[in-house]
């Protein structure tokens, strides 16, 4: 071999190697994972994760807004970050959790808070204090909508941009409308007027309602007493 | 394998063979003087509006209504369309530009049918923009790093696949027996792209790849470019740039040789860092910091080697504008490597992950390295591709204070706010929505720098347009900022 073979032979063997330890081998060892199952007594009782198709389009909102961008999906160990204290989740996130996920939207930035369990009723950003000023809010449905809308009314140093082509403004044609917004002040639409979410708001509320990855899990220390149990 | 060959400018050469030489250059100049111009112009069109897309981008984090009514400038939008419009217009185009001119010289290889190449960077470009509009029209595929859709990036390899193979067609002609380290780097560059772009986007679409292993193929395939693809080139323009303008040969060839082995062994093997902290089996991310730890050798030895190069020769970032946007390059080049390093320590990784010191380490090695070399490559080659030396030093000056000024204070705006972010938080009881509010003077002082940055490509872009219309000092002499004594050449 001469020297540009060998220079050949060694870009191509590299890439060989990469694609391997970084791309092959991952699949091979994660590729064929299957939910975690608990029988009782030939029966499957508990099964998880599970394949949410209903809340397809409000996943496709979440990429198309480019929500990733600012929040992860990613709960770490205490290892690794204060994610668990903060009340982001309960475990931390593993691969079995994301294998319904064609794209898993891990995300590499917090601008704003990770929002792998933010479905939980558990999920808070906020210390647990009651005295707080910061006392956690409850994030219903309701509040996620209004959080979008117009995010400063519900948290007033919110960095998060609105949303607000995401609904309308319609007349009030009868009776006020059950999704109207409740805005106040300055966020208010004019009398006679009211906001509603457009289906996108909707569907993607919905999809960030569901998003709940505290269900134990067997290779989670520490997380899954009552199944390892069974 | 002998470690390289010949230096780029062989000093003591006897007149009829001077001419000999000359006569040839002039020849493969004029043979890439098209394709090359092609690129480099539409690269800098690309920069303006990566600068705009920067821009905005950088006043809606501190200003979150910013264009927020406009959903296809919404934050979550403008972004990758930025990383995309960086990474595949400007630093993929001037890449090229610089890959195919420096293929040729040191080939000695004239380029036939240059209008393939010109094809290439159209079906590229094509490609480019219908991802980057459908990213902002939220088509997205919602893959981080890999966002423009499938039947836009076919557009781009095949465009891609055009200029490399030309590129490795004047590495398989080359008249110059024993390559030069530049041209190993280069033909690493050529090769490892279209691979990971190819196997990267086939991964997505296959229906058995999902979960966790998509974000780690993006991951893979992001590091690549950036660290392989992007390094490669880098360092190739550096590796010629230096010597050529110093005049003097590169100071060890050993060291280059060592270097680019070290590179080309581990650098592909560091992706999983991305990742670190994340759902992943802890042995990738092992992997990919032990990876990131034996590059080291690169770091020393080809930072060693440039620093040597230069040695007695500094006073040239003074008169020379190559030379000082190039060396700005390699000190950048070094310092991007060693962050790099020492970020990838899972001690350090939890404080910084998930912060904008992830953005500052990008920009550090994209911005403040390769495109400042590339900058540097783009001075040195355009007043042979068209006839007449840049009109003047003043305009480079302002160039060079935007670039380097505004560049490095937008890093360290990132790299400071990302630590003090990224500590703030390390106390679980911090106000996650303060801590953010807390940052925002980084993100004005990034954004001032946005500013800086805007007006010197700005200058930048217009004494292109200058060359291009041949507006210029009379050929010859290059356009120093300082005459240079004795030394002149």
């Amino acid at each position: 071999m001469n020297g540009s073979s060998y220079l050949l032979a060694g870009i191509i063997g590299s890439f060989a190697v990469s694609c391997y330890a970084l791309v092959i081998l991952p699949q091979r060892q994660l590729g064929g994972l299957q939910p975690q199952t608990v029988l009782d007594e030939g029966k499957i009782t508990d099964i998880y994760p599970i394949d949410n198709v209903s809340v397809e389009k409000g996943r496709a909102v979440y990429a198309s807004q480019g929500c990733f961008y600012c929040h992860s999906q990613q709960v770490r160990d205490e290892q690794n970050g204060t994610d668990l204290m903060r009340g982001w989740g309960v475990r931390r996130t593993v691969a079995r959790d994301y294998i319904f996920e064609k794209t898993p939207y891990l995300g590499s930035m917090r601008i704003g808070p990770d929002l792998a369990n933010v479905g939980s009723s558990k999920w808070r950003n906020e210390p647990e204090d009651e005295n707080s000023k910061y006392k956690p809010a409850k994030r219903d449905a309701a509040w996620q909508l209004l959080h979008l809308y117009a995010p400063r009314t519900v948290i007033k140093i919110s960095n998060m941009p609105p949303y607000r082509y995401l609904f309308e403004t319609r007349k009030i044609g009868g009776e006020r409308s059950a999704d109207a917004l409740p805005l106040t002040g300055r966020d208010a639409p004019k009398p006679g007027y009211e906001v509603v979410p457009k289906p996108e708001a909707k569907a993607l509320v919905a999809y960030l309602m569901s998003l709940d990855k505290s269900h134990p899990l067997k290779e989670v220390k520490g997380s899954a007493p009552e199944v390892a149990a069974k | 394998m002998t470690a390289a060959a010949l230096a780029p400018t062989p000093k003591t050469v006897a007149l009829s063979s001077a001419q000999v030489q000359a006569t040839e250059r002039a020849a493969i100049d004029a043979s890439a003087s098209g394709p090359v111009l092609f690129f480099f112009g539409n690269a800098i069109l690309w920069l303006l509006l990566t600068t705009a897309l920067g821009f905005i981008s950088s006043i809606q984090l501190h200003s979150p209504g910013f264009l927020a009514d406009i959903p296809f400038l919404t934050y979550g939008r403008v972004l990758p369309a930025y990383n995309n419009a960086l990474g595949y217009g400007w630093a993929t185009l001037s890449g090229m530009g610089v890959a195919v001119w420096l293929l040729a010289r040191l080939c000695r290889v004239v380029i036939k049918l240059p209008g393939v190449l010109i094809t290439g960077a159209i079906f590229w470009q094509v490609g480019l923009t219908v991802g980057i509009i459908q990213i902002l029209a939220g088509k997205t595929t919602g893959v981080e790093g890999l966002e423009i859709p499938g039947s836009a990036a076919v557009l781009m390899l095949f465009g891609y696949l055009l200029i490399g193979l030309w590129g490795a067609l004047l590495f398989g002609y080359r008249r110059q027996g024993e390559a030069y380290i530049s041209v190993w780097y280069l033909v690493a560059a050529l090769f490892w792209f279209p691979w990971t772009f190819a196997v990267a986007h086939i991964a997505m679409a296959l229906p058995s790849v999902q979960g966790v292993v998509q974000s780690m193929v993006a991951a893979w395939a992001t590091q690549n470019f950036l660290n392989v693809f992007i390094t490669a080139i880098g360092l190739a323009a550096a590796y010629y740039l230096i010597p050529k303008v110093i005049n003097r040969p590169i100071h060890s060839y050993n060291l280059a040789s060592t270097g680019f082995w070290s590179f080309i062994l581990f650098a592909g093997l560091t992706g999983a860092v991305r990742l670190s902290g994340g759902p992943l089996p802890v042995w990738l991310v092992t992997l990919s910091i032990a990876a990131t730890i034996l590059l080291i050798v690169q770091i020393v030895t080809v930072s060693t080697n440039l620093l040597l190069t230069m040695r007695g020769e500094y006073h040239m970032v003074y008169h020379s504008p190559t030379i000082r946007f190039t060396f700005f390059g390699a000190i950048a080049f070094t310092l991007a490597s060693v962050v790099g390093l020492l970020s990838s320590l899972r001690s350090v990784d939890r404080v910084l992950h998930f912060t904008f010191f992830q953005s500052a380490q990008t920009h550090l090695l994209l911005y403040a390295f390769f495109s400042m070399v590339m900058f540097g490559a783009i001075y040195y080659i355009l007043p042979r591709l068209v006839g007449c030396e840049w009109l003047s030093s003043s305009m480079i000056s302002l160039h060079f204070w935007g670039s380097a000024y505004g560049g490095g204070m937008l890093i360290a705006m990132l790299a400071i706010g990302g630590i003090a972010y990224g500590s703030a938080l390390a106390d679980p009881e911090a106000i996650f929505s303060q801590v953010i509010q807390d940052g925002a003077v980084y993100y004005v002082a990034g954004s001032i720098a946005w500013g800086m940055i805007g007006v010197g490509h700005l200058v930048f872009a217009l004494h292109f347009l200058l060359m291009l219309l041949r507006i210029g000092q009379p050929g010859g002499e290059p356009t120093l900022f300082a005459p240079i004594g004795e030394e002149k050449h």
